[in-house]
């Protein structure tokens, strides 16, 4: 019972952001024409509406300089990547680059490598999302719907990974992947991160939401565990899925400490954030590439934002509102 | 079919009468399917239980005996059995107390100040306005942000040659991310930025969590925006603030990317910037300190503070979690 309930806030909270995205006060248009009949009744209101005019005009003044703030070093990366050298030093520093030199890109993208690091990046984030994709739903799925011996210690153990964090693992996993000859490579970035007791945790919480009738009648019409799973249970608990898909992806893709330490060599299996370090030289010329090469490296993410927002703060907000 | 359900769900079901009558043949059937259950339910467990066990519980465990090698000096040899002697020694060099101080002076300068940055942009956009949802996927945009690319980014910026900082006239001798006063507040200022977006996220769902009848049932009471601001909405957000606080914290202590990209192994200790987890990375690795022992015991001290914090945020997480069923 009571899971049902913390289940419905963890939706709420996840549904609460986005609707909100839409103010009401301009979409239902029967609302505004109210206050305005009051004022015609004859209440002393008119000094408020300027006042209110000005509020809303303060506001939105202080939201755009916040923005600019915090879009001003990427803005600055994106006009410097494009600067020629030359102009790169030049003060006061060039706030729009008026002979773009795209060729920066490029030079990232090819000799500066990038093109390498993206792909073993996406290589390695496309296993991680899936893998911890099908252990999170097969492992919650005899969590919320079967019935087992040490099912709650069970449960615990996996959330008690949670509290395991990766600067006590690495270094005996280093050892493991090392001894299984999988250092600097496919296997040795992605599998120790395979399973996700966040994942676990996600995932039976959507689960514990299907109603337990729709089980029975599943049962009825002859439908197993496995079909029933398929069928039935991930479809409707898609969203968690996607916000667990986008939570992961972000996890992977912005992984810098175990790429670090389990890549190496003469041919180096870099990911996008170990190429970065790479492309950003000492010399002054060779910033703009390195610029441009955080541009490309950024963008995947930018996408994920702009289409996954709503997931990613459901996830991100999962363990947040009391 | 009804008896399964009603153990499954744990309620009494209308149709339970029937199964309650049910002869001794079914009730065996009952038992080998709990059987075959109990086995699907294994089955589906095992792959996530074997990477856990294999990639969670046994470097953890490991951890602990490793404490108590020592690793001599050239590469290649055995590790010799030390005892306790090693975690003493490691504790008490001054390696480990600098390091331990730098990470909480990073830590102390990383989160009131992404806190109440998160918290002032949530407040600005909790109002109802038209293009809000702009506004606030801005200010959540630097949730995806990657430490490599805050990184590159801001290293141009506090580059002493290019453009913005000569221009300014701030021409710091040494360079920020050369200097010893500067270089650790630099890389806090790109952990703020990075932390910037996830604070604000959080912040928010906690604003929009805060009934909007209580504020407005205080503004009828004649309380301006400020009170109802530190007396109400302070702390109906209390839950919510202590939660940021905690996984501030901890994303603090594992931030070390800016450190390894902007000022490298070699310079970490001369600019007070080795962080302990930079320290771990760095005595393990068999190019640098080799010494895989000490490195576990530091690993298991960092360990050790994260742990407190997390059991303090799994109290709350608890209240959400249900082990019923």
């Amino acid at each position: 019972m009571p899971a049902e309930g913390t289940a419905g806030t963890t939706e709420n909270t996840g549904t609460f952001v986005v609707t909100d995205l839409q103010p009401p006060d301009e979409t239902s248009p029967p609302e505004p024409p109210a206050p305005e009949a009051q004022t015609a009744a004859g209440v002393p209101v008119p000094p408020r509406r300027p006042r209110r005019k000005l509020r809303t005009l303060g506001s939105y003044a202080m939201l755009t300089a916040f923005a600019i703030i915090i879009l001003f070093p990427i803005y600055v990366t994106i006009v410097n990547s494009l600067l020629p050298p030359d102009q790169l030093v030049r003060q006061p520093p060039p706030l729009f680059p008026t002979n773009p030199q795209w060729g920066h890109y490029a030079t990232a993208w090819t000799s500066g490598s990038m093109s390498k690091y993206m792909a073993t990046s996406a290589v390695m984030t496309a296993i991680i999302v899936v893998g911890q994709l099908v252990t999170s739903i097969l492992a919650a799925y005899a969590f919320a719907f079967l019935h087992f011996p040490f099912k709650r210690t069970l449960f615990v153990v996996c959330l008690a990974t949670l509290m395991i964090p990766l600067e006590v693992t690495f270094i005996t996993n280093l050892d493991t992947v090392t001894s299984l000859h999988w250092f600097n490579s496919y296997e040795g970035l992605s599998i120790p991160f395979l399973a996700t007791g966040f994942g676990i945790f996600l995932m039976r919480q959507a689960f514990l939401q299907i109603p337990r009738d729709l089980q029975e009648a599943a049962q009825l019409d002859g439908y197993g565990h496995l079909r029933f799973m398929t069928r039935v249970a991930v479809p409707l608990a898609r969203p968690s899925l996607a916000a667990l898909a986008v939570f992961s992806f972000l996890g992977a893709w912005n992984q810098y400490l175990w790429p670090l330490v389990s890549t190496g060599g003469s041919t180096p299996l870099y990911t996008v954030q170990l190429g970065l370090k790479q492309l950003l030289g000492t010399q002054v010329s060779q910033i703009p590439v390195a610029l441009a090469g955080a541009v490309i490296a950024f963008v995947p993410l930018v996408i994920l934002l702009l289409i996954f927002q709503k997931q990613l703060v459901r996830s991100l907000t999962a363990g947040a509102v009391k | 079919m009804t008896t399964v359900t009603a153990g499954i769900g744990g309620v009494a079901e209308p149709a339970e009468p029937a199964g309650v009558t049910v002869s001794p043949a079914p009730r065996h059937g009952l038992r080998t399917r709990k059987r075959k259950e109990a086995l699907l339910a294994y089955g589906l467990l095992l792959p996530a239980l074997v990477l856990f066990g294999a990639f969670s519980f046994y470097p953890f465990f490991r951890n602990f005996k490793l404490m108590l090698y020592e690793t001599p000096p050239v590469p290649g040899l055995p590790a010799h059995y030390v005892g306790l002697h090693q975690i003493g020694q490691t504790l008490t060099s001054t390696q480990f107390t600098q390091s331990l101080v730098t990470t909480l002076i990073f830590v102390v300068l990383v989160i009131p100040i992404s806190l109440i940055l998160g918290l002032a942009l949530a407040v600005a956009a909790h109002r109802k306005l038209k293009g809000m949802a702009i506004y606030r996927m801005i200010f959540s945009s630097t949730v995806v942000s990657s430490v490599a690319v805050a990184s590159v980014v801001f290293g141009t910026l506090l580059n002493p040659v290019v453009g913005l900082l000569p221009w300014l006239g701030i021409n710091p001798n040494p360079p920020a991310l050369e200097s010893t006063t500067w270089a650790l507040p630099a890389v806090a200022v790109i952990t703020i930025w990075q932390f910037l977006g996830l604070a604000f996220i959080i912040m928010l769902a906690g604003l929009q969590s805060v009934p909007d009848e209580l504020l407005e049932a205080a503004r009828i009471d004649g309380a301006n925006a400020w009170t109802r601001f530190w007396r109400m909405t302070v702390p109906l957000l209390s839950p919510t603030i202590f939660f940021a606080v905690i996984v501030s914290t901890i994303y603090a202590m594992q931030a070390f990317g800016a450190i390894d990209i902007l000022i490298g192994p070699m310079n970490a200790v001369r600019l007070h910037t080795n962080v302990l987890i930079y320290n771990i990375v760095n005595t393990n690795s068999p190019a640098l300190g080799n010494n895989t022992g000490q490195a576990a015991v530091m690993a298991t001290v960092l360990f050790l503070i994260t742990l407190g914090m997390t059991l303090l945020q799994m109290r709350f997480l608890e209240r959400r979690v249900s082990y019923a069923r």
